[in-house]
């Protein structure tokens, strides 16, 4: 068969692949849902987190299409639709891609046209991260279980070492937020764009707080994050015209 | 005799079964393409590209499981190691989620709502993708759009903004030297960036969880 990055091909066997992907989501969830009922969580609770889950996630997916959208103009549509719907996210797929690019000597503006160093980016990519997707089907039962035992035999540590995984997650993205904050020195003013960003958001979710709790607007809980979220993509618009 | 599996350990027996299904699925598709239009790889090229993104993107790839499984539970860690985009989509939707339904992640509650949450983003996330595969014609001009680009170039200070004040402000004590620590370095080396900031996540961790025993040990949580 002849080669194209957008050959119809490409786009039934990633179709396929995504239905598989999609069909597993759709089977954990029901079977989440149905224990829900067993365990006796309130329906109302069940229903809010589809919801807040759903909102939330719109603003990250259409930023998960945009670099679909930038990676198509070398690969196609076939391929950063699939990379970006299983395991990848834009930095790493894009650091691969280049890596196979740059050491074929290929302008990385340009649609690939050659079969060979197509095939090479599909491999590098699939291989390149296939660490979780190797590992994780034997893994997650003992990391889990190991958790669990620690949980029983120090409740009050249990919960302290969760936190600490969470904080510890968070804090590496704070300290990321602040990287380039040194620039200023040089009268780089578009490095405070992130800081900004990052406070507008913080601010919103203290305001949604505060009006869920002392003005009684409880729905505010539930999409608290996502305004934050949102508010705080927006607020990047004007201060980046302004500091940028 | 069928033996009668707890919701847990099914959850990991079709864990297993969904992720070795997924996995062969995934890692044949390039080999599909070779036979498909008949050509091999560029073999110099391919090799310089994997010896150029391998080893790091393993390295950090063995240490996220051990940091995110705990975090996400077991069906979400199934879904989530599949889907990808863990750290900027579906940990802080989980984390969202358990924190305003009030249950943990070690609870099979918090377990349950946890893949709730993950599977509906998952969901959300490939309708999305899908949809604008379909549309890609007329919706590029428009995502590609100067005025919006800022917007999406800070989709992850917007998110920690927010998600960090729910879990700051219930852990400050614990969560002052993380973030000290973290400033410290992120602004001090100038190699650490956006690239590298998924290599910081399992130290961020690990040091937190290291503060944490010291400041329990002697009482102060």
């Amino acid at each position: 068969m002849d080669f194209s990055v957008n050959s119809w091909v490409l786009f039934v066997l990633v179709g396929i692949i995504i239905a598989t992907v999609l069909g597993q989501s759709v089977y954990f969830l029901v079977r989440a849902l149905r224990r829900a009922r067993e365990l006796g969580i309130a329906p109302s609770v069940v229903r809010k987190t589809i919801s807040s889950s759903a909102v939330f996630t719109v603003a990250p997916a259409v930023s998960i299409l945009v670099s679909v959208v930038a990676l198509s103009k070398t690969l196609g549509v076939a391929l950063p639709w699939l990379r970006l719907s299983v395991i990848g996210s834009m930095s790493y797929e894009v650091v691969a891609s280049q890596n196979v690019i740059e050491a074929a000597n290929l302008d990385s503006g340009a649609a690939i046209t050659d079969p060979s160093i197509f095939l090479s980016v599909v491999w590098v990519m699939t291989l390149s991260i296939a660490a979780g997707l190797v590992l994780v089907p034997f893994m997650t039962k003992s990391i889990q279980s190991g958790m669990t035992r620690m949980s029983l035999r120090d409740k009050k540590w249990g919960e302290i070492f969760n936190n600490a995984m969470f904080l510890g997650m968070i804090s590496a993205f704070l300290g990321f937020v602040f990287c380039d904050v040194s620039l200023i020195v040089e009268g780089n003013t578009a490095c405070l764009i992130a800081p900004l960003v990052m406070f507008t958001s913080a601010l919103i979710m203290v305001v949604c707080g505060l009006l869920a709790t002392r003005c009684r607007v409880r729905w505010l809980t539930d999409y608290a994050l996502p305004l934050s979220l949102v508010g705080g993509m927006a607020a990047a618009v004007p201060l980046t015209g302004w500091l940028g | 005799m069928k033996k009668n599996l707890t919701y847990m350990e099914s959850v990991h027996r079709d864990g297993r079964r969904w992720g070795i299904v997924l996995g062969l699925m995934i890692i044949a598709f390039p080999a599909v393409l070779c036979a498909i239009f008949q050509a091999v790889p560029d073999w110099a090229s391919m090799g310089k590209g994997l010896l150029a993104t391998m080893p790091m993107y393993w390295a950090v790839g063995i240490v996220e499981i051990f940091t995110y499984v705990p975090m996400l539970g077991a069906g979400g860690t199934y879904l989530s190691f599949i889907t990808g985009n863990i750290s900027n989509l579906k940990l802080p939707c989980a984390l969202d989620a358990m924190e305003r339904a009030g249950v943990k992640a070690t609870d099979e509650e918090g377990e349950v709502i946890s893949t709730i949450s993950i599977a509906v983003s998952s969901i959300v996330t490939t309708l999305i993708l899908i949809i604008g595969v379909i549309l890609i014609v007329p919706l590029a001009p428009v995502l590609e759009s100067p005025v919006l680009e800022p917007a999406f170039a800070q989709i992850l200070p917007a998110l920690f903004g927010g998600l960090g004040v729910v879990f700051v402000s219930k852990n400050v004590k614990l969560a002052v030297a993380p973030i000290l620590l973290m400033l410290v370095l992120f602004i001090a080396i100038p190699g650490l960036n956006a690239g590298t900031v998924g290599i910081m996540v399992p130290v961020g961790v690990l040091f937190t969880v290291a503060v944490g025993r010291i400041m329990y040990k002697k009482g102060w949580l």
